[in-house]
């Protein structure tokens, strides 16, 4: 990202903040223990988990900041954090 | 034609000529005169903006600091606490670059309180990113309002100005000044239209966060805008010279500084002073010379080490004191200076409205000579 005068945005501009970069902790999606229930897609702060057509739900790493919210709601206890090899 | 008129009613009247549409303010002596004067003026139909009554400083700057990003040319005043009371905003409105000009009737800080003279208000911003100018008379405090918006709104400039002169010395003084006709300031100054601005229907954000990957690149961009507004600010000096006869188009000035052996470094009316001291001791033979700086930010590093390659010593006269260090001109002075073996001697005087005469001028030049550091000059030395 090219810097803006007076660090002015436009909307939408703060996907530009690749926020995965903050990230320590890793959330691992166990796909065979998930219900789909959906609860780790509304409860992600970031809204950076997406959910394909046949309910499979997966993370986007690049804006993940690894706050582990999902992991400690998921009721089927199918996310794990693992630490970051960086 | 020259107009005998009080210093504050000077500022007002540069200020109506320069066309702000947005003006919000608090009064606070010794700047209260010239907003008095502004919102008389907008009263009266004579300035056609919106005066917003706010109820402290804090409010006011963050007034100009909206209306500023809705477009609008603003203007504000203060002094003192009231500045220090803006702290947080002056911060803001120079990260945001917008380009708000803000006359500070310079007075001392408390406690203890004083509402007299120095340059400790204005000078403890001098890390908030707005450029800063100085000026020795009443004349020059109207005429750098003119400057100030010009250069502020520049395009590659786009950052906040004060523009200084001090309180109840110049503010409430009566001296001759020449004002410009409007048809003349507004070929100098035309509308400010800046190229982003907040707009309900091409919405836009300023002053975003920054996470640590940009930060720093952001305040290097704000210092390095600030440095370069030099240039901006010798170009619209030159065409203020070229259209109006004074030339602001230096960030200092020298006075006798030719074949000086000890200069004087000053900012404000007390050059005024220092220059009739100077006539005097020079009428005695000895070579003593000012430079002036009228421009504190961006601070001229290159301009003053060149100017006083010639000096065998200089002496700062700082009328305020980082307390703990030394006077904050005099550590710009000796950075500029840094490794050219002339020694700078640093003064503090005129604090809190204490008079600086003709005579402390010359005894100043008599310690320097002497190799003399007397950090704070004049001290009743009976009372402590």
């Amino acid at each position: 990202m090219a810097l803006a005068v007076g660090c002015r945005a436009r909307p939408g501009k703060a996907r530009d903040n690749k926020t995965g970069s903050w990230r320590v902790f890793k959330p691992v999606f166990d796909h065979e223990k998930c219900s789909q229930c959906g609860t780790c897609k509304t409860i992600c702060p970031e809204g950076c988990i997406s959910e394909s057509a046949d309910a499979v739900f997966t993370p986007d790493y690049t804006y993940c900041k690894g706050c582990g919210l999902c992991a400690q709601e998921c009721p089927a206890e199918a996310i794990e954090m693992k630490q970051e090899e960086k | 034609m020259p107009e005998l008129i009080e210093g504050s009613l000077a500022v007002a009247e540069a200020v109506r000529l320069c066309r702000p549409q947005v003006i919000a303010a608090y009064p606070i002596t010794p700047q209260t005169h010239i907003v008095e004067a502004l919102a008389e003026m907008v009263a009266n139909g004579k300035l056609d903006a919106d005066y917003i009554t706010v109820e402290s400083e804090f409010s006011a700057l963050s007034a100009c600091l909206g209306a500023s990003a809705a477009g609008s040319r603003t203007y504000s005043a203060t002094t003192s606490q009231g500045l220090a009371l803006m702290f947080e905003v002056c911060f803001n409105v120079a990260g945001m670059r917008f380009p708000v000009v803000m006359t500070i009737a310079n007075r001392a800080l408390g406690a203890p309180l004083s509402i007299w003279n120095d340059q400790q208000d204005s000078i403890s911003l001098r890390d908030s990113g707005w450029l800063q100018f100085y000026a020795e008379d009443n004349q020059e405090a109207t005429d750098l309002h003119y400057i100030a918006y010009r250069v502020c709104e520049d395009p590659s400039v786009l950052l906040p100005a004060f523009v200084c002169f001090d309180g109840f010395i110049l503010s409430h003084t009566y001296e001759p000044v020449e004002q410009l006709a409007q048809v003349d300031v507004d070929k100098f100054l035309p509308k400010f239209t800046p190229k982003e601005r907040l707009d309900a229907a091409d919405p836009i954000s300023f002053g975003m966060f920054a996470s640590p990957d940009y930060y720093m690149e952001f305040r290097y961009a704000h210092d390095k805008a600030l440095k370069d507004s030099k240039a901006i600010i010798e170009k619209a000096g030159k065409e203020f010279a070229k259209l109006f006869g004074r030339d602001y188009s230096a960030l200092i000035e020298g006075y006798h500084l030719k074949d000086a052996e000890t200069v004087l470094v000053a900012m404000g009316s007390i050059c005024g002073t220092t220059k009739d001291a100077i006539d005097e001791m020079r009428a005695e033979g000895k070579k003593v010379g000012l430079l002036k700086i009228r421009v504190f930010r961006p601070f001229p590093t290159e301009e003053l080490a060149k100017a006083l390659a010639g000096a065998k010593r200089v002496a700062v006269l700082d009328k305020n004191i980082s307390l703990g260090s030394k006077g904050a001109v005099a550590l710009e002075v000796k950075d500029a200076l840094y490794g050219s073996g002339i020694p700078v001697y640093g003064y503090i005087l005129g604090l809190g409205g204490r008079d600086v005469r003709k005579k402390d001028i010359k005894e100043i030049v008599t310690l320097a000579e002497k190799g003399q550091i007397d950090q704070f000059y004049g001290l009743r030395k009976e009372v402590l």
